[in-house]
């Protein structure tokens, strides 16, 4: 015996008289991904707004719009900035001498160290893969480094490791998206686009990171440490393992290494588990 | 979100932040209604931008004491609804061999303009053929909605689509209020006409 639904056939999958009222309501949800706003902005000359402002690595211009940052760069002038912004954000910059206080703050809270300042960020231009490996560098302390292959395995892409090289080098908001914190896995800081290696290497100073011990910790053949009392091994500038004194500091070369010895992966700064035979 | 009255308030002090802002939050309400009138998302797209850029050029002409006390909403929706009806008026002269008449939505393409909307579901972990099934539900109901003739559509989408008041109605429509109720009524009652109608036919196809 068929039930009622059934012998209706396609009628089920009609409105009912009363569910009319329910699903038009329903019908003003749609949504398109076509950038209305955005094409309307331009259009009436509206676009981001940008402004300036003084960094560890000197006069930055910043763009945001009413989703975030847009483009954060060094530029010789104004009007070299609002052209480069144009080519990279395909509409105008406008500088706002007036900037939102709250956004001001936000910036300067973020370079001061503070995790938490309410900074976001408009990647529309990136793709998924792209937005990820940004927004995950983001999770990096303040002070701290990982390799380009920590960001690649926590976005679940762990083959993609020259990718996450390739979303850092584009990263359309340095230092606030902080890309320079992410290095090679031989220690070598690797590339910046926000003024190249010398630049790296001053911004990381500046956040505290003693970036001699680093280079040298890694030219040694270093990867993770752990300390005397400890039972994890950690990525060098792992705040469980950056205050350990060089004498009660074990080194390992390696993540199988370590696992070897008895030791498992830092649940703070997550090195890799070790792939051992058994 | 802003209030509507916080997004006036907000003309008022600083145009060009607020029109940002205002740009933002009005894009996929503008484009929804929009897509009920018209039946084509594309339409639909250029419709919306296009309120927001005229609506723009008409505040920047206004004193902020007129920014201030607007009432976004039946602004807006009027700004799309004269766009929707020009647009309809002028496919119309253009359609010259064209039978057609009345639907401005345009019938022909129902599949494809229903294909690449995307209605945001309430529940989205809920079995994805219940999904489909209301997918395709609202997608019958809002081709259902374009063949009502043009001013109960409008009223029809600004009543219960939207969920104004029939006084903000009146206002973008810019007739009285009376006149307004009867449109809804009417139109509501075409509807489930119409959907009574199918009901029956589709039974009908099952028993046979």
């Amino acid at each position: 015996m068929k039930n009622d639904d059934e012998r209706a056939g396609r009628s089920g999958a009609l409105t009912t008289a009363r569910g009319l009222l329910a699903d038009c309501r329903a019908l003003g949800d749609a949504q398109t991904s076509a950038p209305i706003a955005e094409g309307a902005l331009i259009r009436a000359g509206l676009a981001d707004a940008y402004l300036t402002i003084e960094t560890p690595l000197g006069l930055v211009y910043v763009a945001w719009n009413a989703r975030g940052l847009s483009a954060v760069t060094r530029a010789e002038s104004a009007a070299a900035f609002e052209a480069k912004a144009y080519r990279l954000l395909g509409r105008r910059v406008y500088h706002n001498a007036a900037p939102p206080q709250r956004l001001v703050d936000a910036l300067s809270a973020w370079l001061a160290g503070d995790e938490h300042a309410p900074l976001s960020f408009d990647l529309r231009g990136q793709t998924p893969f792209m937005r990820a490996a940004l927004l995950k560098a983001r999770e990096i302390p303040y002070g701290e480094v990982r390799p380009y292959s920590w960001i690649a395995r926590e976005i679940g892409r762990p083959g993609a490791v020259r990718a996450v090289g390739t979303a850092m080098a584009r990263n359309p908001a340095p230092l606030f998206i902080p890309c320079h914190r992410v290095v090679r896995a031989d220690g070598h800081l690797g590339a910046y686009g926000l003024g190249g290696p010398a630049s790296k290497r001053a911004i990381l100073s500046a956040e505290g990171l003693d970036v001699d011990q680093l280079e040298a910790l890694a030219e040694s053949g270093v990867r993770y440490v752990v300390s005397e009392s400890g039972d994890s091994y950690c990525y060098p500038t792992c705040q469980h393992a950056y205050s350990i004194p060089p004498q009660r500091r074990i080194t390992f070369a390696s993540e199988a290494e370590a696992q070897r010895a008895g030791y498992r992966p830092c649940n703070v700064c997550r090195p890799p588990e070790a792939q051992l035979a058994s | 979100m802003p209030s509507d009255e916080a997004l006036a308030a907000a003309l008022a002090n600083d145009l060009d932040s607020a029109f940002e802002a205002l740009a933002l939050a009005w894009e996929h309400r503008l484009y929804a209604f929009a897509l009920r009138m018209t039946g084509r998302p594309r339409d639909a797209e250029e419709l919306a931008e296009e309120t927001l850029v005229q609506a723009w050029r008409a505040l920047v002409g206004y004193p902020p004491e007129r920014r201030r006390a607007l009432r976004l909403r039946p602004w807006l929706f009027q700004i799309v609804a004269n766009l929707a009806r020009n647009r309809a008026r002028s496919a119309r002269r253009n359609e010259t061999l064209s039978l057609d008449v009345e639907a401005p939505g345009g019938a022909e393409e129902p599949s494809a303009a229903h294909a690449a909307e995307r209605i945001a579901d309430d529940d989205p972990l809920g079995n994805p053929e219940a999904a489909l099934a209301r997918e395709q539900r609202l997608a019958d109901l809002a081709a259902l909605l374009l063949t009502l003739p043009a001013t109960q559509r409008e009223v029809v989408i600004l009543r219960h689509v939207e969920g104004m008041g029939y006084a903000a109605i009146a206002e973008v429509t810019g007739e009285p209020i009376g006149t307004v109720k009867s449109h809804a009524s009417r139109g509501v009652a075409r509807l489930r006409l119409a959907l009574e109608r199918e009901r029956v036919a589709a039974a009908q196809e099952a028993y046979s």
